[in-house]
């Protein structure tokens, strides 16, 4: 007859897990829909070890970047490559790539996104959960959550990187020098989309102002504050927004290093 | 005026029930007119708790069709006009009686929480506080204490036996009020965590979709202070900056404000 865990305490024993009358379930069938399409496909690309740069105009695709591995292509290794090939199956931005997930996995809009569509804790407000106990992220393994602020700082860097890789392709237009095709529009708006994500986070929030008793002492980081609150009160947006472009400047990048298709020039 | 079908909850909350009643509602009618209404003119011992009628006392909260609300700030439109409109009492509380509960839960945790201290060296005349300060606090100040971030949490809204080591959102929001107050001395973070079980929180953020007032629960007190602990005790830089430098005191909970334990 009860719906609650408790022992008698009074509380109403209603029947039913919940009497929302309302789609409820639809926020986290599409969350969960959204993440396993990013995951599936960012798992086959970085896996694939192919059609990650354009050679003409200087693409890398941010999969791959930094590329590492001894097969990776001179020009696609902006920081040399290691003296060993990959085996098959290893991805080749094999430091990059773990940083980004574990960004991802400890942002407060994702746990937000998991705990609810996943894990079911709860999965939506006031559906009752299907665990018998909770404990939160009190214990050891989920500790790691407070680390969220490392892999900022540290994602913050490779957001750099992939501006940086953003930036190139734009002096090696068709006949060299500057120019402009489809390939660079799509990664320029991904890079925007990149730092809107990093720089509206939670952490990164708290580092430059949150974290201050009074505002009214410094006003440099309060204004820091106040930008980044900006960006902070759309981080689900951006989050998602910047999955899209990932996949959409990967996906393109593939087709053109495959040469499935070739690049819309624009301006040379 | 048209007719609506009500499905109220009667009774006390172990053997209490929903009850079917056909009632008369009016254009621009709120939840809590058309309780009113059944009160007045079918069941006269109805139990509703309620006071301005204005979304601003925070007494008439209930759950409309599984959502937690104010009753008097829920108006009819919303509603189909064929739609059943279910009235229960909030499920993370006792029931003292249909649609009243017993709250105190939230007044015992809020008593834990040590008050306001500013520097022993300052006197009240000295506070001098930036506008920008006043109003990080003053979104937090908003809180009209309906409790139904309380209600709608399912730290303890699914499970009881969390009561003890969690205060809440509501009371979280209180803790991340004072530490942010500039002339707040004491050091609750600490407290957050061990005591009223800041680790609980799972940011979902159900906390904030219920706020009839807007608040950013979960954006601006609890994140914030989750970031708080993690700088007490789970940064490693913070950590060695506070063993080198100033080392943080932890401010403990207001004492004998814990029953005993074989009381509980």
């Amino acid at each position: 007859m009860t719906s609650t865990s408790s022992p008698p305490t009074g509380r109403a024993r209603i029947p039913r897990r919940t009497l929302r009358t309302d789609r409820w379930w639809l926020g986290p069938v599409l969350t969960t829909l959204g993440l396993a399409a990013f995951v599936f496909y960012a798992t086959a690309r970085v896996f694939q070890q192919d059609h990650y740069w354009v050679g003409e105009h200087h693409y890398l695709t941010p999969f791959y970047s930094p590329c590492l591995a001894a097969q990776c292509v001179p020009e696609a290794s902006l920081f040399g490559r290691l003296p060993v090939e990959f085996p098959p199956l290893v991805p080749y931005a094999l430091l990059s790539l773990p940083i980004l997930l574990l960004f991802r996995v400890t942002c407060y809009y994702y746990r937000k996104a998991y705990y609810r569509s996943i894990w079911q804790a709860p999965t939506a407000c006031a559906v009752q959960e299907p665990h018998r106990t909770y404990t939160g992220e009190t214990r050891p393994l989920m500790l790691g959550q407070n680390g969220h602020r490392y892999f900022f700082y540290l994602v913050g860097a490779i957001t750099l990187i992939n501006t940086w890789d953003m930036a190139v392709p734009f002096f090696h237009g068709s006949d060299g020098g500057f120019g402009v095709g489809l390939g660079n529009l799509i990664m320029f708006v991904n890079v925007l989309m990149l730092w809107g994500y990093t720089l509206g986070c939670h952490s990164c929030r708290h580092v430059m102002g949150g974290r201050l008793k009074s505002f009214g002492k410094r006003p440099v980081r309060y204004w820091l504050w106040s930008r980044i609150s900006v960006l902070n009160s759309r981080h689900m947006l951006f989050g998602w927004l910047s999955i899209a472009t990932l996949m959409t400047t990967d996906f393109y990048i593939s087709l053109v290093a495959s040469g499935t298709i070739t690049d819309l020039r624009l301006f040379n | 005026m048209t007719e609506r079908t009500f499905r109220v909850w009667r009774g006390s909350g172990e053997n209490g029930e929903l009850t079917d009643y056909t009632v008369e509602v009016n254009e621009g009618e709120v939840v809590l007119d058309v309780l009113h209404r059944l009160q007045a003119t079918q069941v006269p011992d109805l139990a509703v708790r309620w006071n301005c009628k204005a979304g601003k006392c925070g007494s008439c909260s209930v759950e409309i069709n599984g959502m937690p609300r104010l009753s008097c700030m829920t108006r009819m439109s919303v509603f189909a006009p064929d739609q059943t409109v279910t009235v229960t009492p909030m499920r993370t509380f006792p029931v003292v009686r249909d649609l009243v509960c017993d709250v105190s839960y939230n007044y015992e945790k809020a008593r834990e929480i040590p008050a306001f201290t500013p520097g022993p060296k300052t006197s009240p005349g000295d506070f001098r506080m930036q506008q920008e300060d006043v109003e990080r606090s003053q979104e937090f100040r908003k809180c009209i204490e309906c409790f139904l971030c309380n209600n709608v949490c399912h730290v303890i809204r699914d499970h009881e036996e969390n009561k003890e080591h969690f205060s809440g959102p509501r009371y979280l929001m209180r803790v991340a009020e004072l530490e942010m107050h500039p002339e707040d001395t004491a050091d609750r973070r600490q407290i957050a965590q061990d005591e009223f079980g800041m680790g609980y929180c799972n940011i979902t953020k159900c906390c904030t979709e219920v706020c009839p007032e807007g608040i950013r629960i979960t954006d601006n007190a609890l994140i914030p202070l989750k970031e708080r602990v993690a700088d007490r005790k789970y940064d490693p830089l913070v950590w060695l900056g506070n063993t080198i430098g100033r080392r943080p005191k932890d401010t403990p909970i207001v004492p004998n404000t814990r029953r005993p334990a074989e009381e509980e």
